[in-house]
């Protein structure tokens, strides 16, 4: 079955581990999960079920959005995302999914949030590109190096890196251990940083590349 | 936040005693060598602390057969069996780095005595 949970960051901090190895944790809150609707394959063309994360308001929700609610008959849900899945007979509208069902301590997973922006940045920044001298007479500093040959090819390739908008894109991290799942507090602490800021929804998956 | 403070206090430990800067200090280290676990001894000055709550490490300095060893210890670390404190040490730093440049009798810190009244009182 696949494994997924929506979740939100709530931070980093350290666990101990019996032998007494740190490990750096990122605390997130996964679930519980609503099935909202379930695609069929006779229906939509293909197989996954749709799930809704963190109650909200009803009248914070436009009247389409409520219909959803109303339809599966589930309390209004903040975020919705879709998940392919293949036994499609495990789930049923109005289920709960919580982080205990579907994960536990050592699964890897993949974790997907959107980074931080920051904003108009250099290619130094953006790309990782070096910078010139700052002193001995240099007037090259921090701009962008060569755009391309004089004669041939004579015009500027698509996608030269250039300075730009960075940041506030969806980033995955791939290959996280769960260290710990706390079915109580539906809590999951994975190994190592995530995208995104505090609080800022996560899609947490099986991971893709475990090497299984 | 306050998920992080609840998971962080879970794992602090307060069975040690609490250390100050030039204690003498005993730490009882867990250590396993294979299946078996015995306990390692590694004792020195407590020269540096660093970080607080969960985080808080320090700094043991000996001098063993004439080189400077300095071992890194997290307070909570599940690793420390225990902790004797020898003997208080009289300092007028937070971080006793200067013991490093230095050799014999002026890498000693003096012994802080504490009155025996002061000391009911602190028990």
């Amino acid at each position: 079955m696949q494994k997924f949970i929506l979740g939100k960051k709530i931070g980093m901090t350290q666990i101990f581990k019996e032998d007494g190895a740190v490990v750096p944790v990122t605390v997130i809150e996964a679930g519980p999960c609503t099935v909202v609707q379930k695609k069929t394959p006779e229906n939509d063309g293909y197989s996954a079920v749709k799930v809704g994360f963190e109650d909200v308001k009803e009248k914070k929700l436009n009247k389409p959005e409520r219909g959803i609610f109303l339809k599966a008959n589930v309390p209004p849900k903040k975020y919705l995302r879709e998940f392919r899945v293949d036994e499609l007979e495990k789930f049923e509208v109005g289920q709960n999914i919580t982080v205990s069902d579907m994960f536990e301590a050592g699964d890897k997973v993949d974790v997907s949030g959107i980074s931080k922006g920051k904003g108009f940045q250099g290619v130094i920044k953006r790309f990782g590109q070096s910078r010139g001298r700052m002193s001995h007479g240099s007037k090259y500093h921090r701009r962008v190096g060569s755009m391309s040959a004089n004669t041939n090819p004579a015009r500027v390739f698509k996608g030269k890196k250039l300075p730009g908008h960075m940041g506030a894109e969806k980033v995955t991290v791939q290959n996280l251990e769960v260290v710990r799942v706390d079915g109580e507090r539906n809590l999951l602490l994975v190994k190592g940083a995530v995208p995104g800021v505090k609080g800022g929804l996560l899609v947490i998956k099986e991971a893709v590349k475990s090497g299984k | 936040m306050d998920i992080i403070k609840a998971i962080e206090q879970e794992q602090i430990r307060n069975d040690l005693p609490h250390l100050e800067i030039g204690d003498y200090v005993k730490v009882y280290l867990k250590v396993k060598e294979g299946n078996r676990e015995r306990l390692q001894v590694f004792e020195g000055t407590v020269i540096a602390k660093k970080g607080e709550g969960l985080k808080e490490t320090f700094t043991v300095r000996r001098i063993s057969y004439g080189v400077g060893v300095e071992r890194v210890i997290p307070v909570n670390s599940p690793r420390i069996d225990r902790i004797e404190v020898v003997r208080k040490g009289k300092v007028r730093r937070a971080k006793l780095y200067y013991l490093r440049k230095r050799v014999g009798k002026s890498a000693k810190v003096k012994e802080k005595l504490v009155s025996k009244n002061k000391a009911v009182e602190t028990e």
